[in-house]
C-alpha cells in the first residue's frame, strides 16, 4: 500500500500542503552585520497551525487509501463496555452476505476483539496500543498493511473505549458514530460534549435493558444531544434482540452507497467537526 | 490524558520550526486552547516540560490563550456565547447553531533564539 504513500498533491489534499507554507515573520532584533559582536538574536515566529497538524496530514493520507478502494471507514467510539464489538457482531450476522466487511479492532491489551470477528468469518486485525488510550492516524496507517482494502465495502475502525481522548484525533474516517448504552445514563452528551459533538450518528445500545433500567431515557439522552448543536440522527437497537437494528442496517446502507457514489465523483467527505475545526480557525485565523 | 501525545505532536513542529528558522533554542510558546478542543489547558502545561526535555524547546515556557465559546445561528442568525454542554443559540434558543470559535487548539506563535 505504502507504494502510493509518498505525498502524492491532489485535489484532495492539496489544502493541506498550502497549510504548510513558509510562517509570517516578525523580527524584534536587527540583522547585526559590520563585524560587530552580534548578541543573541531573538525572534517571535507567527505559526498559527493546528497543534495536531501532523496527525491530520496523515488521517487525510489514509482517507485517500480508503477513498481509492471505494471503502466507507467509520470510526466507532464509546465508553469500554457499551456494545461496540456485539454491535458489529450483529452487524456481520445481518449483512455479512450483502456488504464486505472488515474491522480494525484498538484496545490496549489482547486480540479478543478481532478473534471475535474472525469467528464471524470477516478479516480482522487488532491494533494494541499498550498504554495509549486513543487510536490516532499513524496507528491506523501502520494497521492498514495489514488490511486488504480490494473489495471492501466498508471498514470500521473500533477506537479504543474512552469518551474523551478519541474525539481529538482524525484517523481519515469518513464518519463517526457514538455509541452510547442505556447502562451508562442519560446525561452523557452533557458530560463528554467533545465527542458527543462529533458523533455523525448516535447509537442507543442495549435498549432490551430499558425494561429493567428506569432511570435511562431515550428523550433526556436525544435532549443533551441536540443541545450540542447535533442535528445528527439518533437510533435505538439492541444487538441482542435485534429490535431497531434494521434502522442502523439502512443507515450503513445508505452510507455505503454515498461514498461509492463520491468516489465515482472522484470527491471525499470529512466527519463534519473535523472539517469544521479547519475551515473555520487554522485557515481563517492565518 | 492525551495531552501528552498532544504534546509530542508541539515538540515535533517546534522541532521543524526551530531547524528552518536556523534558531538555537525556542524560549516560549504561545497556544491558544478553547474549550471544545478536547484537550485541558492545565494538563498540556503539565506535559509539555517533559516532552521538550532534552529537545531544542528544553526549559521554554508555555503560555496558552484561552478561546471564547460563541455559537451563531442558523434561525435567527444572532452569534452569542455559549457554554460546552448547550451550545444553543443564546437569543432564541435554537440548537441548530454553528461554532465561531471555541475549539481551537493552535500553535500560534513562538519566541526563539538564533
Amino acid at each position: 500500500m505504502c507504494n502510493t504513500c509518498g505525498c502524492n498533491v491532489t485535489d484532495a489534499n492539496r489544502h493541506l500542503l498550502d497549510e504548510h507554507a513558509e510562517p509570517h515573520h516578525q523580527h524584534h532584533a536587527h540583522d547585526h552585520r559590520h563585524g560587530e559582536p552580534a548578541p543573541k538574536a531573538t525572534g517571535t515566529v507567527a505559526v498559527l497551525k493546528r497543534l495536531l497538524d501532523a496527525n491530520d496530514h496523515e488521517a487525510a493520507h489514509n482517507r485517500e487509501h480508503f477513498d481509492e478502494h471505494g471503502v466507507l471507514a467509520i470510526n466507532l467510539m464509546s465508553s469500554p463496555g457499551s456494545g461496540k464489538t456485539r454491535l458489529l457482531e450483529a452487524t456481520i450476522d445481518a449483512l455479512g452476505g450483502e456488504l464486505r466487511i472488515g474491522v480494525i479492532e484498538g484496545d490496549l491489551e489482547t486480540e479478543n476483539d478481532a478473534a471475535r470477528i474472525r469467528a464471524k468469518g470477516v478479516p480482522a486485525h487488532q491494533i494494541t496500543t499498550g498504554t495509549a488510550c486513543h487510536l490516532d492516524a499513524h496507528m491506523v496507517h501502520d494497521a492498514l498493511h495489514h488490511v486488504a482494502l480490494q473489495g471492501l465495502d466498508v471498514l470500521f475502525i473500533e477506537n479504543v473505549g474512552n469518551l474523551v481522548c478519541p474525539a481529538s484525533f482524525d484517523l481519515g474516517q469518513h464518519r463517526n458514530v457514538t455509541l452510547l448504552s442505556v447502562t451508562e445514563g442519560d446525561d452523557k452528551p452533557a458530560k463528554y460534549p467533545v465527542m458527543f459533538r462529533a458523533a455523525d450518528l448516535m447509537l442507543l445500545t442495549k435498549t432490551d435493558l430499558l425494561a429493567v433500567i428506569d432511570e435511562f431515557s431515550p428523550e433526556r439522552a436525544t435532549r443533551a444531544f441536540r443541545a450540542l448543536a447535533q442535528e445528527g440522527p439518533v437510533l435505538a437497537v439492541s444487538a441482542k434482540t435485534g429490535a431497531g437494528l434494521e434502522a442502523w442496517l439502512a443507515w450503513l446502507r445508505w452510507e455505503v452507497a454515498a461514498q461509492k457514489a463520491r468516489t465515482a465523483a472522484g470527491e471525499t467527505v470529512r466527519p463534519k467537526i473535523q472539517a469544521d475545526g479547519v475551515a473555520l480557525h487554522a485557515q481563517g485565523a492565518a | 490524558m492525551h495531552e501528552l501525545s498532544v504534546c509530542q505532536a508541539l515538540v515535533d513542529q517546534l522541532r521543524d520550526l526551530a531547524a528552518r528558522e536556523s534558531a538555537q533554542r525556542i524560549t516560549r510558546v504561545l497556544l491558544r486552547v478553547g474549550p471544545m478542543s478536547g484537550v485541558v489547558p492545565e494538563l498540556l502545561e503539565h506535559a509539555f516540560p517533559i516532552a521538550a526535555a532534552e529537545t531544542v524547546a528544553d526549559g521554554a515556557a508555555i503560555a496558552i490563550e484561552d478561546a471564547a465559546l460563541r455559537v451563531r445561528c442558523r434561525t435567527c442568525g444572532a452569534e452569542t456565547d455559549a457554554t460546552p454542554g448547550a451550545l444553543v443559540c443564546g437569543r432564541c434558543g435554537d440548537f441548530r447553531t454553528d461554532l465561531v470559535s471555541g475549539d481551537e487548539l493552535l500553535l500560534v506563535s513562538v519566541e526563539l533564539e538564533r
